[in-house]
């Protein structure tokens, strides 16, 4: 049994099931993200975990004793706000405290771990200061520090980087990183943000309309998409409209365009289905790893920087690819025919 | 532009003298006690008067335990209404609003009809009962406004989150009350205390109908007997009552944690 088992959880507002059937073991000192757009059931779900809503119906257990029933004050949970929730009228250390003076942890005690935790979040000369005099990511390092001071069981973010500037975010993430790595402790992490999710974890559930449609590794999730919202959702992708011409023998016909993927294909010949792929696996012209080759024309050229997006029209619909920007070769101009090439592994059939 | 300033000045001034014509001749009565000059012989005389500060040391005590009563009843009660029962509030405001739009006189005879000796609760019988009476119905009276700043103060801050974050540390629902919400909104508190001070010092229509000695009936008391001294009295009042105002001015401003500086 996995140290956190949600098992069968459900939730309903009224007549609304926000989460259904949801099923997930994390092991300890796993980083799990829950990954989706709003309204998808990630919050419920952590909120669930974290005793702050009740479920309908399903079990949660960690390390192997049932907490459904129990209150959230009594579950050793820590967790991260999105809006920092730091105590206004506190300072930083009796933020950090709170949680052991409710244990009952000695003045000695207290003042060693509250120094520790200090340490640890980088603001060791900031213990007297109040939260309205601190920065954004100063507030959420020291709710942090407060969410772990108690020692925690497991340790619940949500969406703890929404609220910060761009720049701040990539470091905070790669800090709390960091600390969650050190200090071993089993993590929820909630967010909307694929980039966080995909960097952060060691795995990462993508949820949707109250479902975990996948859950995997971040390699898992992005190259191997198990749903059309997965594939969608995380990343870039070109999405072709095809049908399948021989299931068996792995044949789809793009348009009038047959593709041969050379693998057994679920479903039956005739049936309509998406052709998923990447555009970082879609080269210009024909290379010699990949196999397929489709014949079209440049419809769009879009200049990034670094990265030039060229959108190809291929049997009547686009597909993107990426190239980098090489200052002696400059972007082909539309209208010109071309030919673009991808390995038929990076061919991804989705149900249409 | 020159005469739309004018205009402006004109009612600053108009309002003013509206306003304070009446306690700047208030104010110059008290001091003429004495004939060919102005002294405070008639504050001397009143601040003197054992009776005032019997009844004025009287009140204090009643203001004080009104605003005890007042914020266990009110915080404890806006914070669920806030937190849990949202749909409840316009039904909770239109309570707290009631005694302004029901005289003091209404309810204090309720109080006597329900509470009376030949009742099954006789709290008007003795010494104790007529007190906690009073401070019962002093609580009520200061209502609208305890509930009105406490629920400001506790709309500054997100209750939600802190009550969260305090559960997930371990908190109980009186700690939470007691050194999450109430700390933050204190200066709200502060505000509805001050309020209900100003109101309990100068309240005559229970007190009278209740028959204690407090301060207003001696106020009125002083009123039909004396000449100089109630004035001064008034102005004594009043004095009590502003610095109450300062006071709330005074804590909101300079606040260590106050939503001013955030």
């Amino acid at each position: 049994m996995a140290f956190l088992d949600i098992h069968h959880l459900e939730k309903s507002f009224g007549a609304q099931r926000v989460v259904k059937d949801f099923n997930l073991g994390i092991e300890k000192g796993e980083f799990v993200s829950f990954l989706g757009p709003s309204g998808c059931g990630k919050t419920t779900v952590l909120r669930m975990v974290a005793g702050f809503e009740m479920p309908t119906s399903g079990a949660i257990r960690i390390d192997g004793r049932d907490v459904t029933g129990q209150p959230a004050n009594r579950r050793k949970i820590g967790m991260v706000f999105q809006a920092y929730a730091l105590f206004p009228n506190l300072t930083v250390e009796q933020n950090i405290g709170f949680g052991l003076r409710v244990a009952g942890e000695g003045k000695a005690e207290t003042r060693v771990r509250v120094a520790e935790m200090l340490e640890l979040i980088g603001l060791p000369q900031l213990g007297n200061r109040y939260p309205f005099q601190l920065s954004g990511g100063q507030q959420q390092r020291v709710a942090l520090a407060r969410a772990l001071a108690v020692r925690p069981q497991v340790l619940l973010l949500d969406e703890p980087l929404s609220a910060l500037d761009a720049k701040i975010r990539v470091s905070l993430r790669e800090e709390i990183r960091r600390i969650q790595r050190e200090l071993g402790i089993t993590t929820i992490f909630v967010t909307h943000d694929q980039e966080e999710a995909l960097s952060m974890s060691d795995r990462v559930v993508v949820m949707h309309q109250g479902v975990a449609d996948q859950v995997g590794t971040p390699f898992e999730i992005y190259n191997r998409p198990a749903t059309r919202f997965v594939a969608q959702f995380v990343g870039t992708l070109n999405l072709l409209d095809a049908n399948l011409l021989d299931a068996a023998a792995g044949r789809i016909g793009l348009g009038d365009v047959p593709v041969a993927l050379n693998r057994t294909l679920p479903g039956r010949t005739g049936d309509r289905v998406s052709l998923a792929l990447r555009p970082e696996t879609v080269a210009l012209g024909r290379k010699e790893e990949r196999n397929v080759v489709l014949s079209g024309h440049i419809a769009e050229v879009h200049f990034l920087g670094s990265v030039i997006r060229i959108r190809v029209a291929v049997a009547g619909q686009l597909v993107s690819l990426d190239t980098f920007n090489q200052p002696d070769r400059p972007p082909p101009s539309v209208g010109t025919p071309v030919e673009v090439s991808v390995s038929d592994r990076d061919l991804l059939v989705l149900a249409a | 532009m020159m005469g739309k300033r004018l205009w402006s000045w004109l009612a600053v001034v108009l309002g003013g003298i509206y306003f304070l014509l009446p306690l700047v001749g208030m104010f110059d009565f008290s001091l003429r006690m004495q004939r060919g000059g102005y002294s405070f012989e008639a504050y001397r005389i009143v601040l003197a008067d054992t009776q005032f500060q019997q009844t004025f040391g009287y009140s204090v005590m009643l203001a004080l335990l009104t605003i005890v009563l007042g914020i266990l009843i009110v915080v404890p009660t806006a914070y669920f209404v806030r937190l849990r029962f949202p749909g409840l509030r316009p039904i909770v405001e239109f309570i707290t609003l009631l005694p302004l739009v029901i005289p003091p006189i209404v309810i204090v005879f309720g109080y006597i009809r329900i509470y009376n000796t030949s009742s099954i609760l006789p709290l008007t019988g003795s010494w104790w009962g007529t007190n906690i009476l009073l401070v019962f119905g002093y609580a009520t009276l200061s209502l609208p406004y305890m509930y009105r700043s406490v629920d400001t103060g506790l709309r500054t801050i997100d209750i939600a989150s802190l009550t969260e974050a305090a559960q997930s540390l371990g908190s109980g629902w009186a700690r939470i009350l007691a050194v999450v919400i109430l700390p933050n909104v204190f200066v709200s508190v502060l505000s509805g205390a001050f309020l209900t001070f100003a109101i309990v010092i100068g309240e005559y229509v229970f007190a009278a109908l209740l028959n204690v000695n407090s301060f207003g009936p001696y106020m009125v008391w002083m009123g039909g007997n004396r000449a100089y001294e109630p004035s001064a009295l008034a102005v004594v009042a009043f004095a009590i009552t502003w610095v109450c105002m300062g006071l709330i001015q005074l804590f909101t401003r300079f606040s260590k944690f106050s939503t001013v500086r955030r």
